[in-house]
């Protein structure tokens, strides 16, 4: 009808090149660039993320961690995106991209304390890694990613920023700030939402009514799309090219890639209050790695040497990873009162007085 | 009598509002089938149905902000934050309308509505999960602010903020979800609402607190009896409206007055009580008012989060000090 935009006319069909078995089936709207050791390196770093991100919820069962956010079931959606970024461009994420920040170089270790409470934000140099530090309010990220891909506008620079977010944080205030800038200032930023079905508890069916998350970026004027989030080779191609866009002036586009969170949302969290056996169970069977792992295979890309020294590489760094955390003190307070300010108010510095006062005394009495 | 927790005290105290009252609803984030990330609304979905309990969208802005639209129609509307941290998206529609509604209807209009929100660390939580925000609440007029720390406080409090005709922010100390009481259910002879207990009697100092560090003060006062020093222990319960009153004549008969709390002391509500008490009733005082709080820091992380949180030795050593003066 003249005049009306129907919720029914919406696509919702996923943009897909490999079945979840496997078998390629393709895009012919996408094409992919990728060579065989990009196949590998692929393959290699999701099996890294999986192994880290097991030794996180492993050490806070253990007690290690205060908490931990698994990224189960989210290692496609995180590495294919990551892998169509180029080394300048930012990224801005939430608390659950361990992937992309391993992808980015950072230490999983330096994330893990963040759990341990041995820091705050993260202890990464964000400039250094281009990868901001890990942001917990929900959905705040992503103006900072259409504040910085603004500045890189401005200063024609080149650079892209990626933001990434749940479904949950599409229902926030500042996802709507955040699209509806990036799309009025045209400015170079992709929208990555990880659509896992669940925010915490709540099912995606009561956080929306749009007929997909990809939708809604008709609102701001970007184009959206749906990606099916746990086959690598599809969110590559959709991320790489909102990218080139992006970098070319095209503007801001919006990615939901729809996957899965086969963990708890932390490990405070009891998922069987809320979700069947059964939900679990279908989206083990398209996990993210086992259906790479059959394409590369078959493909010849992939032999077992390789598989193994990714599991071995995988074992490595958990065990660094443990002995980063395991036992790991605080840092030295010092440390917090120095870092309010550039430099210290007199009135904190005569806290700072006072706290050494007083633990000179508890030695003293000790 | 039954053994409950802080928390069940909140949970039962919902319950009963809630068979009172069918106005009353329940809304926030995972409050529904999950009964919440703190279970405070266990099982009130399968008793009450989802159009009495239910989650909300995550938007902090939007549970304020439809919890008013609610209020204005005749509801009563119980709001939850998830955590301290996440309630900052909501502050604009508290303190530019929950907070001034009545004033700006000229009394026509007011808001029954209870925001819920645990607060305060030493849970050994992440970023963003262990703020103390009182101050921001207590410096908005129009809003009443309460905390429980007891569970049979939890209880009645709960059930008065919701009968209460004014917007009230609901603290509770998460920290002190687990502590046990043995409570008669109903709690029906819960002290009026807005004003403080005297938890213990004592006549050389007054120490004053609320919620999260009540705790350390029992602790210290115990501490200070076995040194021969007679502590008052106040539990203020309601910070606005404030009883000043029962603080006032603590401080009349013991001349010294220490507050505690675990938000950073700069502007926190640690102050606004000494000054009140210095401007009533000076002539009483044998020592200034001295505040035991957070630094002024943003809150540690977990590992160090010990350092910043008021404890028994630095409520001790003000304890000292307001004798010593
Ligand atoms: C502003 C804000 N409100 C509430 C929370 C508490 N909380 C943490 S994660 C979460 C759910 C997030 O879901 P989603 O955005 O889908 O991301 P996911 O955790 O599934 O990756 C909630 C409600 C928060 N961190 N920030």
């Amino acid at each position: 009808m003249r005049g009306v935009v129907d919720p029914a006319s919406i696509s919702t069909e996923m943009i897909q090149m490999l079945a979840p078995d496997g078998s390629f089936v393709g895009d012919g709207d996408f094409e992919i660039d990728l060579k065989e050791e990009d196949l590998r390196q692929i393959y290699r770093h999701m099996v890294l993320a999986r192994r880290a991100d097991q030794e996180g919820t492993n050490l806070q069962r253990q007690g290690e961690l205060g908490v931990y956010t698994p990224l189960l079931g989210q290692e496609a959606a995180q590495v294919g995106s990551a892998y169509a970024l180029s080394e300048r461009d930012w990224i801005f994420p939430s608390y659950r991209e361990l992937a992309v920040a391993m992808y980015r170089g950072i230490d999983p270790s330096s994330v893990m304390h963040l759990f341990r409470g041995t820091v705050h934000g993260g202890d990464w140099d964000a400039r250094e890694h281009r990868f901001a530090y890990y942001s917990v309010p929900i959905a705040t990220q992503m103006l900072h990613a259409v504040g910085f891909a603004r500045a890189a506008q401005i200063e024609k620079s080149n650079i892209v920023a990626i933001t990434y977010f749940g479904d949950g944080a599409t229902s926030e205030g500042d996802f709507h700030e955040a699209c509806n800038y990036g799309g009025v200032w045209k400015v170079p930023v992709v929208f990555f939402c990880q659509n896992n079905q669940y925010a915490i508890s709540v099912p995606l069916s009561k956080q929306t009514a749009a007929p997909t998350i990809s939708a809604k970026a008709l609102g701001y004027g970007m184009p959206g799309y749906r990606v099916d989030g746990n086959d690598v080779l599809a969110v590559y191609a959709v991320a790489r090219e909102t990218i080139r866009r992006a970098r070319e002036g095209g503007g801001p586009s919006l990615i939901e890639a729809v996957t899965f969170r086969r963990g708890p949302h932390s490990t405070a969290d009891d998922p069987t209050r809320y979700r069947t056996k059964e939900e679990l169970a279908a989206w083990e069977a398209k996990d993210p790695i086992a259906r790479f792992q059959t394409y590369c295979k078959n493909e010849g890309v992939l032999d077992d040497d390789f598989i193994k020294s990714c599991d071995d590489e995988g074992a490595q760094i958990a065990t660094n990873i443990r002995a980063s955390i395991v036992g790991a003190g605080p840092r030295p307070a010092i440390d917090l009162f120095n870092n309010v300010y550039e430099e210290m108010p007199e009135t904190l510095r005569r806290e700072y007085k006072q706290y050494e006062e007083e633990q000179s005394a508890r030695e003293g009495d000790e | 009598m039954a053994s409950i927790t802080l928390a069940q005290g909140l949970n039962e105290g919902l319950r009963y509002a809630m068979t009172q009252d069918p106005k009353v609803v329940c809304l926030g984030e995972d409050v529904g089938k999950l009964g919440g990330v703190f279970r405070i609304t266990d099982k009130l979905q399968t008793e009450f149905g989802e159009d009495r309990v239910f989650d909300s969208p995550l938007a902090e802005s939007g549970i304020v902000g439809t919890s008013i639209g609610m209020a204005i129609y005749g509801l009563r509307p119980v709001a939850e934050m998830q955590f301290d941290g996440f309630t900052y998206p909501a502050f604009e529609q508290i303190v530019s309308h929950a907070a001034k509604y009545r004033m700006r209807s000229l009394g026509r209009v007011s808001l029954p509505l209870v925001i819920r929100i645990p607060y305060g660390g030493g849970i050994g939580a992440v970023e963003h999960h262990s703020e103390s925000l009182e101050a921001y609440f207590t410096h908005t007029a129009g809003l009443k602010v309460v905390t429980p720390s007891t569970p049979s406080d939890a209880f009645s409090m709960i059930v008065q903020a919701i009968n209460d005709p004014d917007p009230v922010v609901f603290l509770e100390p998460k920290r002190r979800y687990w502590v046990r009481e043995d409570v008669e259910l109903p709690v029906t002879d819960g002290m009026p609402f807005g004003r403080a207990a005297v938890r213990r009697e004592g006549n050389e100092v007054t120490l004053i607190s609320w919620g999260p560090c009540m705790r350390t003060c029992e602790e210290a006062a115990e501490e200070a009896a076995s040194d021969g020093v007679s502590v008052e222990l106040i539990d203020v319960r309601s910070l606005v409206p404030l009883d000043i009153d029962t603080i006032l004549a603590s401080v009349k008969k013991t001349g010294r007055a220490v507050v505690v709390h675990e938000a950073q002391i700069t502007g926190g509500y640690g102050g606004e009580i000494a000054a009140r008490i210095m401007e009533d009733d000076f002539l009483s005082l044998h020592a200034p008012v001295l505040r035991v709080a957070g630094y002024d820091m943003p809150y540690p992380p977990a590992k160090l989060e010990d350092i910043f949180l008021p404890d028994i030795d630095r409520v001790l050593d003000a304890v000292d000090k307001v004798l010593n003066y």
